[in-house]
């Protein structure tokens, strides 16, 4: 039995089940980021003193990182109008791309990680740097994760482009909507832990 | 590809056979891209003003909700969405200024906390 309304559109919600299901997804995506934000915010507040994240934190390697994931983005949504433009050569170099810098934000993570392990600074020594490690931590995994589909797209599940071009479009964007989320939260880990 | 699928792909981003340019959306997208970039260096630069922790947090926020705006607007295409879907995000917009909004509360000192009386966080002796 094929998979209802992925291509076509629901009369009653006027979308493809695939949209609605990823933004429903990324609802409770919010609601999860949003409850560590809340804890970071209640143990700060309550903190009789916090360090500045600067003195911590590497804030020009965190800046790299910033533009490799917004520059990530950009690839991505270019990938997905790659196939609306129905240009699957040009979708397979924007998804490279994307998957590539992804790539580097992790790498770039590890040095991070790396240099704090080496001063003996875990997530252990200090409220800042538990919460630090947790949000970093989980966001870390989201961009694994959102490689790890967009690995898929690029490679395997490409050929799917041939048998149902616009499912795969679809897929793709829904695929980019995570992608476009986790840029999202990292726009705003960037400051909160980095430069306040 | 049957017509129907045609109108799933261009109804949902109204592009192609509603004739708008998908090249005009990449030049949106490289645009949005560059204020983005523009808005992460002068993030960066305001941190290094040392402004009192009220002003850089209420600066720094501002500067990243502007940031997150374009790429949910622009990126996700939040610009041009159905109903359905802005009506999930504004419960959950909802659910998240509460959840965000209990710290904020605690600080405030717990005014809707009723005081315990000192009797009752004493150790219970022989009570159920």
């Amino acid at each position: 039995m094929d998979i209802p309304y992925t291509v076509e559109i629901r009369r009653d919600t006027g979308l493809t089940n695939g949209k609605i299901g990823i933004w429903l997804f990324l609802a409770s995506e919010v609601m999860l980021f949003g409850a560590l934000f809340a804890s970071y915010i209640l143990i700060r507040t309550g903190a009789p003193s916090w360090p500045h994240g600067s003195t911590i934190l590497n804030v020009p390697l965190a800046t790299f990182n910033t533009i490799v994931l917004i520059g990530s983005s950009v690839t991505m949504v270019m990938a997905w109008a790659s196939l609306m433009r129905k240009d699957f050569g040009k979708f397979r170099l924007y998804m490279g791309a994307t998957i590539l810098l992804g790539f580097v934000f992790l790498i770039v993570k590890y040095f991070e990680y790396s240099a704090k392990f080496e001063h003996h600074l875990y997530p252990s020594t200090n409220n800042f740097l538990a919460i630090y490690f947790t949000l970093t931590g989980l966001h870390m995994l989201h961009v694994a994760g959102g490689m790890a589909v967009n690995a898929y797209f690029w490679g395997p599940g490409a050929k799917q482009w041939k048998t149902n071009p616009v499912w795969f479009t679809n897929r793709v964007e829904h695929s980019g909507l995570f992608w476009h989320f986790v840029d999202l939260v990292w726009i705003f880990l960037f400051p909160t832990l980095y430069l306040l | 590809m049957s017509s129907e699928h045609a109108i799933d792909v261009d109804d949902q981003h109204a592009v192609d056979t509603h004739h708008v340019d998908i090249d005009k959306q990449v030049k949106i997208y490289i645009t949005v891209f560059t204020a983005l970039m523009a808005l992460t260096l002068i993030t960066v630069a305001i941190s290094y003003l040392h402004l009192p922790t009220g002003a850089a947090v209420t600066v720094a926020l501002f500067v990243a909700l502007v940031k997150g705006s374009l790429v949910a607007c622009y990126f996700m295409h939040l610009i041009a969405e159905k109903k359905l879907i802005y009506a999930v995000l504004a419960i959950t917009v909802a659910f998240f200024i509460v959840l965000l909004a209990l710290p904020v509360l605690t600080v405030s000192d717990g005014y809707w906390i009723p005081e315990e009386h000192p009797a009752a966080t004493a150790p219970a002796t022989g009570g159920h």
